[in-house]
């Protein structure tokens, strides 16, 4: 049995500056995959590549055994990929209802119970659905983008720092929505800069550094890895994570 | 009573400037570039309709107390397709190259610049430079209380415009295309990353700004003349000045911008040279962008740079 | 017929009959005057390529600045207005008080124009400034009392005539070279500038207004700068033009002026200064040559010449945006403003809808 999604020694950029190169990924049915590494590793590059928002000019990229590599967003969409962009991830002149509805495009029918079962997630998206995202907090819009990516109840999310900005308490509720997204058999990809918080909760992880990879472990053992923690996500990161604990 | 008789007057051209802009704000707000052949677009637009009036000359039984024939609607329609046939084709083999390129914003905006030098000229070399009409004969004003004097076909401008603008609103709103449209126009990347088919959202865009650019056109030559330099000469400035206004992207904003557009321009001749009517709409553009950039309903839910 | 076509003495006359140019000088007189035209417009394109070659400052109205110029230099050097005539000025200053004057006036009308726009979007100064050059005109036009209206400046004094006159010297000649001569001292004026720090701090705000920003709040002091720089010398290629034309009125400062200058700069190459003087040339050729050839094209071509090399014009702005953005000659040692943004840098605007798409490296390239 194949794996939901193998990224095959990928690399990509932006037009003739390559940013990852020879990234291989690979995520389960299911489980849920965190990347992480420094600033500029093109961790976001390769989310964006492997979703057709990039060209990807060398490797390949297969969703449930079938070559997709370089198919545009929309097929992506169809076959049962979503991406939940870092930021810009609302339409915020659109009403929440409006934004869900955009998320299941591609549905022809069945949106309004769809919308009912989504929002069931997210308690606090249900009461104002007729409101402006734009009118929305940083942590509500989050939700909202994460909600509109489950709209077509999708095999795997590809989330791109989904807690940046935000404050621990916010981090901790994304984090909780993640895993129980999880438990209903959504597999994630999550680029994260929260290493420690988003290592806590990960089935496994990659480390990415200057385009490529540079170790893969479970998560947790990883968080535990001494020469991970020094090298790629810094002892400050770690006493930060100690310091704001009760957010994972 | 004066005053009356030019705030009707510049309800009209208001009407006429405000159907024009609503075309362009939804093209500025989905495309994302300013459209310059807009205004020639419009003139494309009365001389389609002119072409299957006169031309082919298809003007039928006089629709009621207006100046035109049941060939009008058609001609209307003919107009339609016409300009979105058009659109759409230079969407496809100039706007879209660019912007799959990457091509700023800017420079799309200057290529609209060549695609409506070039469009006039075409006009022009087809249709001649002398101003023409629809038909040839008087259009009487009625006479209202106080001395008003109204043409049935400005009666007719002010309410078609208003009920193309609810038309527009309920494609916006009831709509999963106009839903669409807005999505495109808040976040294109967004939209496709959604799933959302922006290109072809693109193409029923322009679409559906032709039909306002062609009414708006015919509306322009029943008002005044056919003019092939209509665009440059008296559309193109207060149509930006109606969509700056009004905030870009914003329908309603626009039709409220022409209608302030052209009152002003109207009324200002009460007190200065008529000669000065051209500087008006600019006047307003110049103020509204020194005090309140986003337009007057601007928001920050309005896409913005 | 358009106003612009009064722009040269050729195209004065109403198609079907022959330049005067043509009938009694030969094709020799005519290239001597298109030669003269050619560089006129030249300055206009290296003064454009000043503001949007250089700086990403957009302006759709040349012209504006090209007509006050004309209107100043005129103004200075005529005589005091006749008995049907309602103007003011007419000091008889010399001719080359009169250009300066018409530089002042071009880059005071920038200073004027640019405090208050500078600042906004770039698409809405585009605008704006097609606005400036529709109300210069309407106040031409209307106000009494100020350039006689629509009845136009008339016998504004030919530069060294007289001394031709007495060397026995072809006056045509004259004005060429002295035309030429302005030419390239301008020409070194702006490579020059532009090649100097100030010309790389341009080209940074171009490239990257938010980048410049960060250095200081001093971009748009630059942006004025070169706008003022480039509205001076439009203001002297129109007071050149004035006097080499002799008469002018409200109506031969129309927009195609702004187009084909634009239209010279984008064929020549954008922030490259020989290759839009090359452009000038080219466009020139087509857009005064062609009524040239009107005879030789068949009838329902020819009675339509004027609007041909309209359309030409129109095709050469899409063609070369589309096919070759960087111009005949190309930027030179870096790439257009025009050319794909491949490598997703961010520029003045918010990049092409592909390359938002695409994602912006500046907040996700981690």
């Amino acid at each position: 049995m194949s794996p939901l999604l193998e990224v095959e020694e990928v690399t990509a950029g932006y037009g003739s500056v390559m940013i990852v190169h020879e990234v291989s990924v690979r995520l389960e049915a299911g489980e849920l995959v965190t990347i992480i590494g420094p600033n500029g590793a093109g961790k976001s590059t390769l989310l964006k590549a492997i979703f057709g928002l990039l060209p990807i000019s060398a490797g390949r990229v297969r969703l449930g055994g079938d070559v997709v590599t370089d198919e545009a967003p929309s097929r992506m969409v169809r076959l049962g990929a979503s991406f939940v962009p870092q930021t810009e991830n609302v339409f915020p002149s659109l009403t929440i209802r409006e934004n869900l509805e955009m998320g299941a495009y591609q549905l022809s029918g069945g949106v309004g119970e769809r919308i009912g079962e989504v929002l069931e997630l997210f308690p606090e998206l249900r009461e104002r659905t007729g409101e402006q995202a734009a009118r929305l907090s940083g942590g509500q819009r989050q939700a909202l983008a994460i909600a509109r990516s489950l709209m077509l109840d999708p095999k795997m999310l590809l989330l791109d720092e989904p807690t940046a900005a935000l404050s621990p308490v916010r981090r901790g509720q994304i984090f909780e929505r993640l895993m129980s997204i999880r438990e209903r058999g959504v597999a994630l990809l999550m680029v994260e800069q929260n290493a420690r918080e988003a290592l806590a909760i990960s089935d496994r992880a990659y480390v990415l550094v200057d385009g490529r990879n540079a170790h893969e472990q479970p998560g947790p053992e990883m968080l535990a890895n001494p020469e991970v923690g020094r090298l790629f996500l810094g002892l400050d990161s770690i006493e930060d994570g100690e310091t704001d604990s009760g957010g994972a | 009573m004066d005053i009356l008789q030019l705030v009707i007057v510049g309800m009209v051209v208001g009407s006429i400037i405000g159907l024009g802009a609503m075309g362009l704000t939804l093209t500025f707000g989905v495309l994302k570039f300013a459209n310059f052949a807009h205004a020639d677009l419009m003139t494309l637009g009365m001389y389609l309709a002119f072409f299957v009036v006169v031309d082919i000359g298809i003007v039928g039984p006089h629709v009621g107390p207006f100046s035109f024939g049941w060939g009008m609607i058609l001609a209307v329609l003919f107009a339609w397709g016409g300009v979105a046939a058009f659109t759409v084709g230079v969407d496809r083999f100039v706007f879209r190259p660019l912007r799959r390129r990457g091509t700023d914003f800017l420079s799309i905006g200057i290529a609209s610049l060549g695609v409506a030098i070039a469009l006039q000229a075409v006009v022009q070399a087809v249709w001649g430079s002398a101003p023409l009409r629809y038909h040839s004969e008087i259009h009487r004003a009625l006479d209202f209380a106080g001395g008003l004097k109204i043409k049935p076909d400005q009666i007719l401008i002010i309410g078609l415009t208003l009920a193309m603008a609810l038309a527009l609103y309920l494609l916006l709103h009831r709509t999963r295309l106009g839903t669409a449209m807005r999505a495109t126009s808040d976040n294109a990347p967004l939209a496709e990353a959604s799933g959302i088919d922006t290109e072809r959202v693109r193409i029923a865009t322009w679409v559906i700004a032709s039909a306002l650019t062609a009414v708006a056109g015919v509306m322009f030559a029943l008002q005044s003349q056919l003019r092939f330099d209509a665009g440059f000469e008296f559309l193109l400035l207060p149509m930006f000045a109606a969509v700056i206004l009004g905030g870009i992207g914003n329908p309603w904003g626009a039709l409220v911008g022409g209608l302030i557009v052209g009152i002003s321009q109207e009324l200002s001749t009460e007190w200065i040279n008529t000669g000065f009517k051209p500087g008006v709409p600019f006047a307003l553009l110049i103020l509204i962008l020194i005090v309140r950039p986003r337009g007057l309903f601007g928001s920050e839910t309005q896409w913005s740079t | 017929m358009l106003p612009l076509d009064a722009l040269t003495p050729l195209a004065a006359e109403a198609p079907g009959l022959l330049p005067p140019l043509i009938t009694f000088g030969g094709s020799v007189n005519w290239t001597v005057g298109f030669l003269t035209t050619a560089a006129i417009f030249a300055i206009a394109a290296l003064a454009l390529n000043v503001q949007w070659g250089y700086t990403g400052t957009i302006n759709f109205g040349v012209v504006a600045f090209f007509g006050v110029g004309a209107y100043t230099s005129a103004l200075l050097t005529l005589d005091a207005p006749g008995d049907f005539e309602s103007y003011v000025g007419g000091l008889e200053l010399a001719i080359p008080i009169g250009w300066i004057g018409g530089m002042v006036a071009g880059g005071v009308l920038a200073l004027l124009v640019g405090l208050p726009t500078l600042r906004l979007r770039d698409d809405f100064l585009a605008i704006a400034t097609i606005g400036i050059a529709t109300i210069l005109r309407s106040i031409a036009n209307t106000q009494e009392g100020l350039v006689n209206r629509a009845r136009g400046l008339n016998g504004i004094p030919r530069p060294l005539e007289d001394s031709a006159n007495d060397l026995g010297v072809d006056y045509d000649l004259v004005l060429l070279v002295l035309t030429s001569l302005t030419l390239l001292v301008v020409f070194l004026v702006v490579r020059g500038a532009t090649a100097s720090p100030w010309g790389r701090v341009l080209r940074a705000i171009r490239e990257n207004e938010a980048t410049a920003q960060s250095v200081g709040k001093m971009t748009t002091s630059y942006r004025i700068q070169s706008f003022v720089l480039g509205g001076a010398l439009m203001g002297l290629a129109g007071a050149i033009f004035a006097h080499r034309i002799g008469t002018i009125a409200p109506d031969s400062f129309d927009n195609l002026t702004t187009f084909l200058v634009w239209t010279m700069v984008i064929v020549g190459g954008s922030g490259n200064n020989r290759g839009v003087m090359l452009g000038a040339l080219v466009v020139g050729f087509v857009w005064f040559g062609l009524p040239l050839i009107q005879e030789e094209l068949p009838d329902f071509l020819g009675t339509r010449v004027f609007m041909l090399r309209r359309i030409a014009i129109g095709l050469l702005i899409i063609g070369f945006v589309l096919a070759r953005p960087q111009g005949l000659l190309g930027e030179e040692a870096r790439v257009s403003r025009f050319a794909p943004r491949g490598d997703g840098g961010g520029g003045l605007w918010p990049g092409g809808l592909w390359s938002r798409i695409r994602g912006q490296p500046g907040g996700g390239a981690a």
